[in-house]
């Protein structure tokens, strides 16, 4: 069973779970890109455990306790303790790098209406590079969307 | 000289991206794979290009995209641009909006419903399906989101089948995807 599935706990046997079935191949390639952006071959400059980290801060930002408690599964497993307390909304980095890559975390989450080119630019100056914005981004979206999808699932699930 | 485009619009501005793309001459092969690189196809846009620069998410993102947006079966075309048209809305991607309440247009002939959302925005007063479909997707795409079973109810109330609300569901979440990869790594220009 996929993490959304999971998730979203939909009755065995309902409309719904139908539903879901037919759009199985959704389903999966939705966690092919959870692993894409969590756990990629390459992470570049985001590590494992900052990722994982950012993916349980976005949950929250969205109030979604139990995916972020999947997340801290993650960051658990990266081994990574002084990334660890970034899973909390308002906790800030040391390092500025890391601390203008948050910044942006929160930003793409929160409030991504907001972007401007100037993000791109404080990004740049704190010494991130061109692939790890896109990388970054990529990663905000995908929670987004995650979160979105369980969200909206839930609620159809729950009528009657 | 191009300007960027700052209000929604049906003509479809051209997409700059503040980042430098990945160059197709020095692109690794995961790279030119990802981008779907094949002797007829060449011309690869420059958001594609942008988005090179993570090969493992391109990869698995343009066919859940597709599939998300053109899949067959299940919610009409027209309302999956219409979910996509509102989450580009909320997060104003003016790019998002353009392509998509352009498709909605081609589709339905319904200039009005789209001259409505880019003149009220989430206040734009629609008939009652698209504004089930319009309202539930545009609370959706918030954060935290802030739909609710009354909006889930008001697409069964409006004849919605559970497959139909989950693709409504996928295309609104895809453009929380879409948006917050377009309207953040560049900006729309008209030359």
């Amino acid at each position: 069973m996929t993490l959304i599935e999971t998730l979203v706990s939909v009755k065995p046997g309902s409309a719904l779970a139908e539903a879901m079935e037919k759009r199985g191949e959704i389903l999966r390639l939705s966690e092919a890109a959870h692993d894409a952006v969590l756990l990629p071959r390459d992470p570049g400059g985001l590590s494992y455990g900052l990722r994982a980290a950012l993916a349980a801060r976005m949950a929250r930002q969205n109030h979604n306790e139990a995916l972020a408690r999947h997340y801290d599964a993650l960051v658990e497993r990266a081994g990574e303790p002084a990334i660890a307390p970034l899973s909390a909304p308002g906790t800030i980095a040391q390092d500025p790098r890391v601390a203008e890559i948050v910044r942006h975390a929160d930003r793409l989450t929160v409030a991504p209406r907001e972007a401007t080119r100037a993000n791109i630019e404080a990004l740049r100056a704190s010494g991130v590079t061109d692939a790890d914005i896109v990388r970054l981004s990529e990663l905000a979206a995908f929670v987004n969307y995650q979160v979105r999808v369980i969200a909206g699932l839930a609620l159809i699930g729950a009528r009657q | 000289m191009s300007e960027v485009v700052h209000a929604f619009t049906t003509k479809i501005p051209r997409w700059q991206p503040y980042v430098v793309p990945v160059d197709l001459e020095t692109a690794t092969e995961e790279q030119r794979a990802a981008m779907q690189v094949t002797p007829s196809n060449k011309g690869i846009s420059p958001y594609v290009l942008t988005l090179a620069h993570d090969p493992e998410s391109l990869t698995v993102r343009s066919p859940l995209f597709n599939l998300i947006m053109y899949g067959k079966d299940g919610l009409a075309s027209s309302e999956r641009e219409l979910g996509a048209t509102a989450a580009s809305v909320v997060n104003r991607c003016v790019y998002c909006a353009a392509v998509h309440a352009s498709r909605f247009i081609s589709q339905t002939k319904r200039t009005d419903v789209i001259e409505a959302i880019f003149a009220d925005g989430l206040d734009a007063e629609l008939d009652e399906h698209l504004q089930a479909i319009f309202d539930f997707s545009a609370r959706l795409s918030p954060t935290p989101p802030k739909a609710t079973k009354a909006d889930a109810q008001a697409l069964a109330d409006v004849g919605f089948s559970e497959l139909e609300s989950l693709d409504l569901v996928l295309s609104s979440a895809i453009f929380g995807w879409a948006n917050r990869l377009m309207h953040t790594l560049g900006e729309p220009v008209a030359d």
